[in-house]
């Protein structure tokens, strides 16, 4: 076997492994330090598949912006006296059910849809994959959308100052 | 795989002659000799405190989460020494020359952050986690000043790639781009080519001018990023004991400093790779006397190895010696008054730099 699938396949297995432990453990924490390996695990199987733009933007927005938050959430709220921040397992029958509903449509759209066969995949092995490919076309092709996506999240930057605003003059009116 | 076996024996000897220079730098500072006993002006005493620390028992409190606490140490090594992964020595050596070098080494570096947390979280201690919080908020606020100063000077050399922007700022540019060409101050209209001439006139911070501030700023998220004075206020030791890793004894503890330590380097390589020229000479060429030709060897010749690992290390072991400097100089920021020059002062400033270095990039083409 080539050095690089041996690697892949250790990716996929920190990526399974780690995803499994989210799923079975009751310590929030764990289950949130867990997801880290997660997207480190899929940051990695991106590289391997010539994404290395998708892969360090993966680390850097999830890993160092959505993770840290939920961490942060975890810390805030715990009221207990110890570590642990425990939860227990709810809906077991409906969670079973949409899992596998899910796996097998999944898994009945991968196999059917012949994703090696499809035109955009035949032609994005010959054309440059290159970041600044990538930034020409998100300047011309796909300007719109990427100046939406700047407008929504200014808009949620605003309506976040805007709440958090709003408590602290609740705080002083009890005052 | 090379780059790797340098770069972890690198920062070990560093650390520790670093070590030594932060004590006698402070002692000089306070008028004081500093370590004087072991070895010959006290040389060895770095190499002593090391020995003992590798024999202290490892302590983990009774209360702490063991996983969590003992995994971290190892985290915040890891995110911080990944960063040197992408970090190109000389010409032809140096970690993986990827696209997206710079990219890589700001998002691998965020993971710092989490070891942090897991630390102070992991100790269940008041001061630890007060300490990590700190910390946290800290390291996230500067991020987007180092951020913006970065992308600064992406925009004017228009590559991530960091031995691309090494190149682009020496004599050796045309091996890059056969057509590029350096003028004084960057401005075409001048018609002072400097493309031949080389040295510390071809560097970026000379390049375009802006960047002396833009420098300045990167400078001061990146001591924020490593948690140094004036910027300490996570470790600061009259109200928070150690902060985040005081409940750490022994090799776990020298982790952490290795990281810290680390991490002063890696800001450092940095900002001379970004901003001061990278392994590029910082002499120039003056008329018939060829200084830049004579301190720098053809890129991937022996020569071209030596100078260029001479100047990147000492541009950046000099930023270092500035960074303990500063430590000793400065008084410690209240936390308010750190996140109000983050936010209030360097942010604003690294947007309009944005904006000036893209009217910048106009004037050089």
């Amino acid at each position: 076997m080539e050095i690089a699938n041996i690697i892949f396949y250790a990716f996929i297995g920190i990526t399974l492994i780690s995803a499994l432990f989210i799923m079975l453990t009751k310590n929030i924490l764990y289950s949130a330090f867990a997801l880290i390996a997660t997207f480190l695990g899929m940051a990695g199987i991106f590289v391997l598949l010539g994404a290395e733009f998708v892969a360090i933007t993966q680390i850097l927005v999830y890993v160092g912006g959505i993770l840290i938050l939920i961490v942060f959430g975890i810390m805030l709220t715990n009221r207990g006296k110890t570590t642990k921040v425990d939860t227990k397992i709810y809906h077991k029958f409906y969670g079973i059910l949409i899992a596998t509903g899910f796996f097998y449509l999944l898994a009945r759209g991968i196999s059917t849809a012949d994703f090696g066969g499809m035109a955009w995949m035949t032609n994005s092995n010959s054309s440059p994959s290159s970041i600044r490919h990538l930034g020409m076309k998100v300047m011309t092709d796909y300007v719109l959308v990427f100046e939406v996506i700047g407008i929504l999240l200014l808009i949620a930057l605003i309506g976040a100052i805007r709440i958090a605003g709003h408590t602290r003059e609740e705080v002083e009116h009890v005052d | 795989m090379y780059a790797f076996l340098f770069f972890l024996n690198f920062i070990l000897i560093y650390t520790i002659f670093a070590v030594y220079a932060e004590r006698k730098i402070s002692a000089f500072i306070q008028d004081r000799y500093g370590p004087m006993e072991t070895g010959p002006y006290g040389l060895l005493q770095t190499v002593a405190d090391l020995l003992k620390l590798l024999q202290k028992e490892d302590i983990v409190p009774r209360a702490a989460d063991r996983k969590i606490f003992k995994s971290a140490p190892v985290i915040i090594f890891v995110a911080v020494f990944a960063g040197f992964a992408v970090l190109p020595l000389t010409s032809g050596f140096g970690g993986s020359n990827i696209e997206t070098g710079v990219f890589y080494l700001l998002a691998i570096i965020s993971l710092d952050v989490v070891g942090i947390l897991m630390a102070g979280w992991g100790s269940n201690n008041k001061y630890a986690i007060l300490g990590a919080v700190r910390s946290v908020a800290q390291i996230i606020s500067y991020e987007i000043p180092l951020g913006l100063t970065v992308v600064c000077v992406i925009m004017v050399s228009q590559s991530l790639n960091l031995q691309e922007i090494i190149y682009q700022q020496g004599i050796f540019i045309n091996e890059f781009d056969a057509e590029a060409q350096n003028y004084l101050f960057g401005i075409k209209a001048l018609g002072i080519e400097t493309t031949q001439i080389g040295g510390f006139l071809t560097w970026n911070i000379f390049r375009v001018p802006i960047f002396f501030i833009a420098y300045l700023i990167f400078f001061i998220a990146s001591l924020a990023e490593a948690n140094r004075a004036p910027f300490d206020i996570p470790i600061a030791e009259s109200e928070l004991v150690a902060g985040f890793h005081v409940e750490y004894s022994g090799f776990r503890w020298s982790m952490i400093m290795l990281a810290e330590y680390g991490m002063m380097l890696l800001v450092a390589f940095l900002g001379a790779m970004l901003f001061l020229g990278g392994w590029n000479t910082a002499l120039p060429n003056i008329g018939p006397v060829a200084l830049a030709d004579w301190t720098s060897g053809e890129p991937g010749t022996w020569p071209g190895h030596l100078w260029g690992a001479f100047w990147l290390i000492s541009k950046a072991l000099l930023t270092v010696g500035v960074q303990i400097w500063i430590r000793w100089t400065y008084p410690r920021l209240r936390i308010d008054q750190l996140m109000n020059l983050s936010w209030k002062y360097l942010t604003p400033a690294a947007i309009i730099l944005v904006l000036l270095s893209a009217l910048w990039r106009l004037l050089m083409i």
